[in-house]
């Protein structure tokens, strides 16, 4: 056993280290917990950034060349993800569905054009790509998709609306999960196809969330006409592409949140370094100092177990439903530790960013509110325990579900 | 990075596995948890035989010299079957102690008969007034005559009744000293706990003046603490090791009993209230297993995060042994809670582990001191 990267492999990561410190965005102040506060600016960041990322052959490490990728292992592309995620994680925000769902689908999934034309626009940070999976009657129940895809020709007219589609305002495509057979069991009639939001009949409204920004949006479709040359495998395919895809970028996931939450443990000793408390910094107080603790210990639950599944799938091991763990590692957590962080700083922990008596510039503030969609987004808490308890342990459906099959 | 269990590691297993399912099936666990002495010669005769009691120990000392996480896979299926008897206390407290700090003369003396399963050692580190928290020694060990005089009380001391010699860390002039008490001391007392889980016996030592000579200080004197926070840190990641391979029983035992378990005409575990409990027991359970894979191979092969590891590994994997056997019990409902279903040794077991070696609270404090410097 060997919990360690190769020599090659940490040179690699001091490598990326040193060109990164010359190439962050000009101004970059990594004490901020948002250097662009305004989401068109992050997103012209993030794309600027993440050219600069593909010309230094940063891009991409795990995926083909002839795709603009760097034909390197994934263990390189964990590495660039790690470093990102503990220096410039705002800058990836954009890129999350991009690089998390949409590069993949394509790679795995879609057809010699499809990958040609839109892998190397991802990698140079030419697109943007949003999702377009839940419904207003399709949450958790995701195969209740409703929106409509019906064949005219040699395109679909796509009628319907989707729900929670983050950054869909900024975004250039959508992988849209539609129906195109009304009469197949549920899943059997969903179809995967590939979006231009600039078509005709796409209107995105934002909706304002919890944390007072709009990173997410209603989008609506009204008889848009999508070539079939966008959908990503067959008619009646797209719910195996939509759950099966996922599962190999999970690993890159849970190492960027484990090295992001290691950054936000090293933010939370110092902020209770210097808040006090009765006069006495917080890292004084025993029951904070638990706390503190305990949240450490949650994070290395996360990247250790993230890391055994690292290699589990660099030795050729096939992720499956047991990756739902991870999610749970990784969003549960993320609450705990913002609750401990707001309560080290008492009625101080009231105040948001923009004041004098902001305490780091209000990060732990947004990241409570932030941390609230976590067990919610990518699959509900309560979704990956069914995950898990019916795909992993064995356990039967529950009789309404079972029904439906 | 390969972070998976090695063909060896897995054959030991698979061995270890077949070797307590038909040695020591519960009707042992339930004779020797009942029982004074807590196990039979003849299966630690056996367990002895199969090198378990050797594989830590360096091939100088007629060890196997193996590694830390070769002997965590054995103590894994230890404690999936709530194995009773001194195994753990000789191989990683008595041994361990003895392996970290003895000189080359007192190993010679005492390692080659331990790894031969002729004698079984333990620590007696706990004092009545410490509590969850092994920094507190204050037992004096008086210098008198070229020797030391001992004197004092140590508690919770593990299979203390069976052992032939004891670790004991003690306050002398030069601060704190590991002395070898060999068991037949004059002034020495030992008599056992009635404690919760009797798979693992407790004993109170009464130090009343014993003596020894010189060639029973560990070490030398006052340089007692580097070596037994090694041993310890060891011992802390074998008990978790424990605790994963328990909580791994109790989660397969609720979820097999979920699916065959009839209610309002359906397996219990269609219901979401107890599958998404079956579940957490499998999250917490496999990534305790991460966070126990790593803590092990850091003893031997990362000493810079060693001590964090074993910290960060006793604080959650004994937790987790703990919610997960008690989660277990509210899914098997009143069978649960019957002494006649086993489920208990391991809730049982689980909170011994929990507190013994540093209970979460003092690791806790430990990983708040490494973080904050």
């Amino acid at each position: 056993m060997d919990y360690r990267f190769s020599p090659e492999e940490e040179a690699f990561r001091q490598e990326f280290i040193s060109w990164l410190d010359d190439n962050l965005p000009e101004g970059w102040d990594p004490s901020r917990y948002q250097n662009y506060p305004r989401d068109d600016e992050l997103a012209a960041a993030y794309r600027a950034f993440q050219k600069r990322l593909f010309d230094a052959g940063y891009a991409g490490m795990h995926y083909p060349k002839e795709y603009g990728g760097q034909g390197r292992g994934l263990v390189h592309e964990v590495i660039v993800m790690q470093t990102l995620a503990n220096q410039c994680l705002e800058l990836r925000i954009p890129g999350v569905i991009t690089f998390g769902m949409a590069a993949p689908t394509i790679l795995y999934c879609g057809n010699e054009e499809q990958k040609s034309t839109y892998i190397p626009r991802i990698l140079d940070g030419t697109h943007i790509w949003c999702q377009g999976f839940s419904e207003p009657n399709a949450g958790s129940d995701v195969v209740n998709v409703s929106t409509r895809a019906v064949r005219d020709g040699d395109h679909y007219i796509v009628n319907g609306q989707k729900v929670w589609t983050s950054y869909a305002h900024l975004a250039d495509y959508c992988i849209l999960l539609v129906r195109t057979d009304p009469d197949a069991k549920k899943h059997r009639g969903l179809s995967y196809l590939l979006l231009d939001m600039k078509l005709p009949g796409v209107e995105v409204r934002p909706i304002k969330q919890i944390t007072g920004d709009a990173d997410f949006n209603e989008v609506y479709m009204e008889d848009v006409r999508v070539p079939v040359s966008m959908r990503v495998g067959e008619e009646g395919d797209g719910w195996r592409i939509a759950i099966t895809t996922l599962m190999f970028e999970r690993v890159l996931g849970d190492a960027t949140m484990a090295a992001a939450y290691e950054r936000n443990i090293e933010r939370m000793t110092q902020m209770a370094s210097r808040v006090r408390r009765g006069g006495k910094p917080v890292i004084e107080n025993p029951v904070f100092r638990q706390q503190l603790a305990q949240a450490y210990v949650e994070v290395m639950v996360l990247k250790y177990h993230g890391l055994r599944n690292l290699s589990h799938q660099l030795q050729g091991g096939i992720p499956g439903p047991e990756g739902s763990i991870g999610k749970l590692l990784w969003s549960e957590p993320n609450q705990r530790i913002t609750e401990a962080a707001l309560a080290m700083q008492g009625p101080g922990g009231q105040v948001m960013r923009g004041s004098p008596w902001s305490i780091q510039d209000g990060f732990w503030q947004y990241a409570f509110l932030r941390a609230k969609g976590n067990t919610i987004e990518a699959g509900t808490s309560e979704i990956q325990r069914n995950i898990i308890g019916e795909r992993v342990l064995g356990l039967p459906k529950d009789s309404s579900r079972a029904a439906r099959q | 990075m390969d972070i998976k269990l090695n063909d060896d590691q897995l054959e030991i297993s698979r061995q270890a596995r077949r070797f307590f399912e038909n040695e020591t099936p519960m009707e042992y666990v339930r004779a020797m948890f009942e029982d004074e002495k807590g196990f039979t010669d003849e299966i630690w005769g056996k367990m002895a035989e199969l090198g378990w009691t050797a594989m830590c120990i360096p091939e100088a000392y007629d060890g196997l010299g193996l590694e830390l996480l070769d002997l965590a896979v054995v103590l894994e299926e230890m404690g999936r079957a709530v194995v009773p008897g001194p195994f753990f206390s000789t191989v990683m407290l008595g041994g361990g102690g003895l392996a970290e700090a003895g000189s080359d003369a007192q190993k010679k003396e005492f390692l080659p008969r331990l790894a031969a399963g002729e004698i079984r050692g333990t620590l007696a580190l706990h004092e009545p007034d410490a509590g969850g928290d092994l920094d507190y020694v204050r037992m004096e060990a008086k210098a008198e005559g070229g020797g030391f005089v001992l004197e004092g009380t140590k508690v919770f001391v593990p299979d203390a009744h069976v052992s032939d010699f004891l670790v004991v860390p003690a306050l002398a002039k030069d601060g704190l000293t590991l002395f070898l008490v060999e068991s037949g001391a004059s002034g020495l007392a030992v008599s056992p706990l009635p404690t919760m889980d009797g798979t693992r016996k407790l004993c109170v030592v009464e130090f009343g003046g014993v003596e020894v000579g010189r060639d029973a200080v560990l070490a030398a004197p006052g340089q007692g603490n580097a070596p037994l926070d090694r041993a310890l840190r060891r011992a802390q990641v074998g008990l978790c090791a424990e605790c994963v391979g328990g909580a791994q029983k109790a989660m397969e035992v609720a979820t097999e009993y979920a699916q065959v378990r009839i209610q309002f005409d359906q397996p219990i575990g269609a219901f979401q209230a107890i599958k998404h409990r079956c579940a957490q027991m499998y999250v917490e359970v496999e990534s305790a297993r991460s966070i126990l894979y790593w803590a092990a191979w850091a003893q031997d092969h990362a000493e810079e995060e060693a001590a964090m590891a074993a910290s960060v590994a006793k604080a959650y994997c004994s937790e987790m042994f703990t919610r997960t056997a008690a989660s277990a019990i509210q899914v098997l409902g009143g069978t649960g809670f019957s002494w006649e279903h086993d489920i208990h040794f391991y809730l049982k077991r689980a909170k011994a582990n929990e507190a013994a070696l540093g209970d979460p609270v003092y690791h806790r404090e430990r990983i708040a001191g490494l973080l904050a410097g």
